[in-house]
């Protein structure tokens, strides 16, 4: 295990240098996107100076790395705002959202992959596999706009954009973000049910299921208390990348329904070539790849005993 | 033939149907993805010559029209002909899904296949890529670099959006070599003294290349969905050139207007991205694995 947080220490590391390195390599001048074209050739290099952009490239990583540590991501380049706080406004709403849309990925796969998998090859188990390509065929940006177009437009149930924060009451909060949130998970509902009913038809078959359903069992208590905890790694793992993935991938959906969170923090970064802004939102992104990751590792020892005892050999 | 065959052929008729009902049913849909595929390949291929307006004639017809038997899908916020914009937008969405794929599968395959090959070294090395690779929130990766190189042309985007697929390219063929690195047939050729390059050209390769088709008809789904975000953000090739993202960003404002700026374009996009996930469904289907445990 601790090897395993080293190479991902190793692989925060990587991202943060190449994040940083990338915009210094790339063409496009910062000082030209804070001041505009027509800045004055002193207020220039003293932006310059300011901004410390005339250090070569590995003393300029190595001090805001030092800072990083201690929380510090350096200010703004454009709204002057250390970039800490600003992406402490921001994640909320992202964080709220991709919860969200998980909680509603995982209470429809979990039922849609159970039924696939009690009769693999049913007129059921085709509708429902059927039904779920077809989600994974719909891009989410386009079930986004679908979603507006017949809920917030035709019926007129939702507000079409905007975000209401929690401290405006718990329910105006959770309206404002239901559509988005079930934008984001109907991709994920086709691919953990998928993943799911795999690893439950397979559990079926073995011996133990077959002796609890021999002891007079019943289907529901067979899969609830014996089925499902072994079939669940590999929804597990994909959850935790999905998980991770989507702390960045929520950019499209919080474009179409204007949520002030990191993603549209970060096109916004990237739009304004606003460097310290999309450093900072990079290593919180990463940060959270990472340590999702690391959790759904430990979560394999939780759910399978035999990984659990492998570990402790191998300590 | 006598009735006895025909009652011996029976019982294997009785248990077939269900399976055969099945593949049936695939067989069709398979058909029909390859037939759109065929059709909106060829369409936007000849979109020159085929009785199309001007994409970016504003005159096609009244802005936001429905359809008519002047404008077949209607017009958009503009009053520019929405069939003939899906049309040219095609060739962006199938050259940079197609080229994307090509080009993150031959570089990441290679790559892939030396580090389940030669292992040591370059395995650890190249996984290292993988995974910084993967760590990367890759959208954004590629956000910035169209947005920082303020080159919006096509060769651009397909760069960047083969950059997103290297990663998991390299993790999947370097798991698939190494899944036969070991196996009789590459031990048999090296002790009859062939040299790593004639292995990998000859026992390797063949073996890989199957798996690695089958992902790529699906990683040019996702190739084809991430150009459309891209080009949802402004991102993308650069107009006049219609896109079908930029269309529907385009028509988005007006949804409470007209559906139909929005809805042929994504109707196309949604169309597209199925049939390449039936079709590569169906291969993995045949190849005995499931898409979903990717």
């Amino acid at each position: 295990m601790s090897r395993r947080i080293l190479r991902l220490l190793a692989v925060l590391v990587a991202v943060t240098a190449a994040s940083f390195s990338m915009v210094s390599l790339l063409p496009g001048d910062t000082v030209t996107a804070v001041l505009g074209e027509r800045a004055s050739e002193e207020d220039r290099a003293a932006a310059r100076e300011e901004l410390h952009l005339d250090d070569p490239l590995p003393v300029r990583y190595a001090r805001w790395v030092g800072g990083a540590v201690t929380g510090d991501l350096g200010i703004s380049y454009r709204t002057r705002q250390p970039v800490a706080e600003a992406l402490g406004q921001r994640i909320g709403v992202t964080l709220e959202l991709v919860l969200l849309s998980q909680l509603i990925a995982l209470a429809l796969a979990i039922p849609m992959a159970v039924l696939s998998a009690l009769r693999p090859g049913s007129w059921l188990d085709r509708t429902l596999s059927g039904t779920q390509l077809a989600m994974l065929a719909t891009p989410t940006f386009l079930v986004a706009i679908a979603l507006i177009a017949i809920f917030a437009v035709k019926l007129g149930w939702f507000a079409t954009t905007g975000y209401v924060p929690l401290g405006d009451g718990l329910f105006a909060n959770l309206k404002s973000l239901l559509l988005p949130s079930l934008a984001l998970a109907l991709e994920q509902v086709a691919l953990y049910a998928r993943v799911l009913r795999t690893d439950l038809i397979a559990t079926f078959d073995q011996d133990f299921i077959w002796h609890a359903r021999a002891k007079g069992n019943s289907t529901g208590r067979i899969v609830l208390r014996h089925a499902m905890r072994p079939s669940s790694i590999g929804l597990v793992t994909l959850a935790g990348i999905t998980l991770g993935r989507m702390i960045g991938g929520t950019v499209l959906v919080e474009t179409i329904f204007a949520l002030p969170g990191l993603g549209r923090f970060t096109i916004d970064a990237i739009n304004n070539r606003d460097f310290m802004a999309l450093q900072g939102a990079v290593v919180v992104m990463t940060v959270g790849f990472v340590v999702l990751n690391l959790v759904a590792d430990l979560l394999h020892g939780v759910i399978d005993p035999r990984i659990r005892a492998q570990r402790m050999a191998a300590r | 033939m006598t009735a006895a065959t025909t009652t011996a052929a029976a019982p294997s008729a009785a248990a077939q149907p269900v399976t055969g009902a099945t593949r049936h049913r695939w067989g069709v849909t398979v058909w029909l993805s390859v037939g759109w595929l065929v059709v909106l390949t060829l369409a936007a291929a000849l979109a020159d010559i085929l009785p199309l307006y001007d994409p970016a004639d504003t005159r096609a017809g009244i802005p936001l029209s429905i359809p008519t038997s002047q404008n077949w899908l209607g017009t958009d916020q503009l009053g520019r002909d929405l069939l003939s914009r899906t049309i040219y937008g095609a060739r962006v969405s199938l050259v940079v899904g197609l080229a994307a794929v090509v080009l993150s599968s031959l570089v990441g395959g290679a790559i892939g296949v030396l580090a389940g090959y030669l292992q040591r070294k370059v395995e650890a090395v190249s996984l290292f890529a993988a995974d910084v690779l993967m760590a990367f929130p890759s959208f954004l990766l590629a956000a910035s670099i169209v947005a920082f190189t303020d080159s919006r042309g096509l060769f651009t985007v397909v760069l960047v959006i083969a950059l997103l697929y290297l990663g998991p390219t390299i993790r999947i063929v370097r798991a698939t070599t190494l899944s036969y690195a070991n196996r009789e047939f590459v031990t048999a050729a090296r002790s009859l003294g062939a040299t790593p390059g004639r292995i990998i050209r000859r026992e390797i390769v063949p073996n890989v290349v199957p798996t690695t088709l089958s992902l790529a008809i699906v990683a040019i789904a996702g190739a084809i969905v991430a150009e459309g975000g891209l080009a949802y953000l402004n991102l993308s090739v650069a107009p006049p050139t219609p896109t079908w993202g930029s269309m529907i960003a385009a028509g988005k404002p007006k949804i409470d207007q007209s559906l139909y700026p929005v809805l042929v374009p994504g109707l196309a996009l949604f169309l597209t991205v199925l049939a390449l996930t039936l079709i590569g469904d169906a291969i993995q289907k045949r190849q005995g694995r499931n898409i979903g445990a990717i």
